[in-house]
């Protein structure tokens, strides 16, 4: 039986993690708000991209671009997009067991990573994997400009033949509760059929200015890039409700920890005393 | 929607800057500048940094973008910019600080720099600047 002295030294020391969880949620739960307001903000571009897209690759018919072309994968590359620190739930775990998985199943392809987070890259970095890049240290606002060095760079290795696929692993920001972690083709792209009500995109007819290729060679980049800002979005905000969830868990812990705690102590109290006057009474008795 | 309206929208990756009924609108197209009026044939452009000019029912307002796309279908005018800013959400310093940036790195010309990219700060800075004038 523990002592009454160490009994209080450890709820002591549990109620200060408990005020270390509560603040961490507090700010996780502040950042996630921000977060899921920015990923709210990008939606209606991300959508108008699609359909342009959608409507000016049927409209354009069998134009050729370096982005849409079909090779065979042996050399496939992920784009890993993790947290930069832990204390968030089984988040990171989740990504990398679906990243091993992925890799598992692309056996006998050359495989390159591309990690984005400090953890991803860290666990892939102690096994030795073949990293090509990576970004760490994103903050906590994703600017358009960071997505745009991370498409950037995949897309001239696309190009350059270096990598045949490339597909982009992340964390979809389903609800606060939910988060999935979930593997989408980045590259070659291709071009989005269904539009706002799910039907094929009747073709349009349009006035290309200067010309369809062009501006095919224009969109796909930006759509690119608009789809590795919206998994850096995305992450952001399962990365916070993770982290806000994790540490409510850990904040009742400690609140049930420290319960049964102050119960021990008291028992340990109460034995204490009933052996002292147990032995103050024995004692009188033995002098008289 | 009346007759003499289109329906103009404004979006940036990171939001929608506007949204509403407009008579009149001009892009800064890579080939000159393009002016749609309601009705308006399909048409898909990529745009050039510069200064959109809008018409609305009673008030006209410039926009600044650098670079994008725009897509005209079904009287609705779709303007997806990499950025845009409205002309009274331009902070005009800041503006006047890149553009002396960017003119002081191209005057130097010194190896290290990214001559491309500075061209293309000093056309941003322009852009807006013209825009709040």
């Amino acid at each position: 039986m523990p002592s009454l002295r160490d009994l209080r030294r450890r709820i002591k020391s549990i109620k200060n993690t408990q005020q270390i969880t509560k603040a961490m949620k507090a700010v996780s739960a502040a950042k996630m708000r921000r977060a899921q307001e920015q990923v709210l903000a990008a939606r209606p571009y991300a959508r108008r991209l699609r359909e342009v897209l959608g409507r000016v690759a049927a409209a354009a018919g069998d134009v050729k671009h370096p982005l849409l072309e079909v090779r065979e994968p042996r050399k496939v590359a992920y784009v890993l997009i993790t947290a930069d620190r832990g204390l968030c739930g089984g988040f990171n775990a989740n990504l990398i067991r679906t990243t091993m998985q992925a890799l598992r199943e692309a056996a006998g392809a050359q495989v390159s990573l591309v990690c984005v987070g400090r953890k991803g890259r860290d666990f892939f970095r102690r096994r030795g994997y073949n990293i090509v890049q990576s970004y760490v240290r994103l903050g906590e606002t994703i600017r358009v400009a960071q997505a745009r060095e991370i498409a950037g760079f995949v897309m001239e290795k696309y190009a350059a033949g270096e990598f045949d696929e490339v597909y982009l692993v992340f964390s979809e920001f389903v609800n606060v509760l939910v988060q999935r972690p979930k593997i989408v083709k980045l590259l070659p792209v291709e071009t989005p059929e269904e539009s706002e009500n799910g039907k094929k995109p009747g073709r349009v007819e349009y006035i290309f200015e200067p010309s369809a290729e062009d501006v095919l060679a224009r969109l796909l980049p930006m759509y690119v890039e608009n789809m590795v800002f919206h998994a850096l979005l995305e992450s952001k905000a399962s990365e916070h409700s993770a982290r806000m969830t994790a540490m409510d868990n850990a904040t009742k812990n400690a609140e049930e920890l420290i319960a049964k705690l102050t119960l021990s102590m008291n028992k340990a109290r109460q034995t204490a005393i009933t052996k002292e006057i147990l032995e103050v009474v024995s004692g009188a008795a033995a002098l008289e | 929607m009346t007759e003499k309206t289109q329906r103009l929208e404004i979006v940036t990756p990171e939001r929608k800057v506007y949204s509403g009924d407009v008579r009149f609108v001009v892009v800064p197209g890579v080939e000159g500048e393009l002016g749609f009026l309601p009705h308006h044939a399909p048409l898909v452009s990529a745009l050039d940094i510069g200064v959109m000019r809008v018409q609305e029912e009673n008030r006209t307002f410039k926009v600044a973008i650098s670079g994008g796309f725009v897509e005209v279908r079904n009287n609705r005018v779709v303007v997806l910019a990499r950025t845009a800013e409205r002309e009274d959400e331009i902070d005009r310093e800041r503006a006047l600080a890149a553009k002396a940036r960017a003119e002081e790195r191209l005057k130097a010309r010194t190896p290290d720099i990214d001559i491309v990219r500075a061209e293309l700060a000093l056309k941003r800075a322009l852009a807006r600047l013209k825009a709040v004038s």
